[in-house]
């Protein structure tokens, strides 16, 4: 079982960028046919200042945090997780090049079918360069025990 | 992109479903790639025979990232507010999955007009995957 005495750990600051080839190769590997996330011009043309970030894509920033160090504090075996929810709120579009900072803290730790599993929810808030609030994300991780 | 209109959107109204390709090796590969979720469990069959899978299968947030285009191909992403889901099965190898969405609700929420849609993703023998829900704002 995870233990719970984890619940309110912060996570190192984490600042990362979107390259705008990350975006595209994102949005081939996605099917995305909308020229605005393929094509420069088009974003421009449509009022954007570059690609912008597809609506999951700050997951997959964060997800390139350089260090899994909180992952082995709190005891998750990588092959004994799943996915189990994840929820975004927007408050700002965010763009290729922007610099994000990632601000996380492990929000809550609880267990269901008699420890047999442990859920562990992680939140981010997420700001631009400018210190603008671009979303914040909840995402729900499930750790099999047994 | 989006000339739709707050007015003329109803309860109960569906949004135009988006149905990817059958997902393969190839595209869980591409997407680990581009998608920067290097789990073994999504790419390597060995491993996921370890794992006590039986075989690779796909990133919940491959599904997920579907559920977006189903979005954006509606309304500009600017107009999204909330995007939320939960993963309640798993996608696997050669499933053939279909987004839809439905508008559920209309209200007013900080200042905007926004509406609520119930979105999920179910494969090609009706077994749904992903429930979540979003709020967009007009």
């Amino acid at each position: 079982m995870i233990d719970k005495k984890h619940i309110g750990m912060k996570l190192p600051v984490y600042k990362a960028t979107a390259e705008t080839g990350q975006l595209r190769f994102f949005a081939k590997s996605i099917g995305e046919t909308n020229p605005i996330y393929i094509d420069e011009s088009a974003a421009r043309d449509a009022g954007h200042p570059g690609l912008p970030l597809p609506p999951t894509f700050l997951f997959s920033l964060e997800f390139q945090i350089p260090s899994n160090a909180w992952r082995d504090e709190l005891g998750i075996v990588t092959s004994r997780i799943l996915h189990g929810e994840e929820t975004f709120k927007y408050h700002r579009m965010a763009y290729a090049g922007d610099t994000l900072q990632f601000e996380t803290r492990i929000a809550d730790i609880y267990d269901k079918k008699n420890g047999a599993l442990s859920f562990v929810v992680r939140e981010s808030r997420v700001t631009n360069q400018r210190g603008e609030h671009i979303a914040d994300l909840r995402s729900v991780l499930v750790h099999k025990n047994a | 992109m989006s000339q739709l209109k707050f007015e003329a959107v109803k309860v109960g109204d569906t949004l135009p479903p988006l149905e990817p390709a059958a997902i393969t090796r190839t595209t869980l590969a591409l997407f680990a790639g581009a998608s920067g979720d290097h789990n073994q469990i999504h790419i390597d069959t060995d491993y996921a025979r370890k794992a006590g899978a039986v075989d690779v299968f796909a990133h919940g947030m491959l599904s997920m990232a579907y559920l977006g285009r189903l979005l954006t191909q509606w309304v500009d992403q600017h107009q999204l507010r909330e995007f939320g889901v939960r993963f309640t099965g798993i996608t696997h190898l050669g499933h053939r999955i279909t987004c839809t969405g439905k508008v559920v609700e209309k209200f007013e929420a900080d200042g905007e007009q926004r509406v609520k849609v119930e979105i999920q993703t179910t494969n090609q023998y009706g077994e749904t995957k992903i429930v979540g829900d979003a709020v967009i704002a007009f």
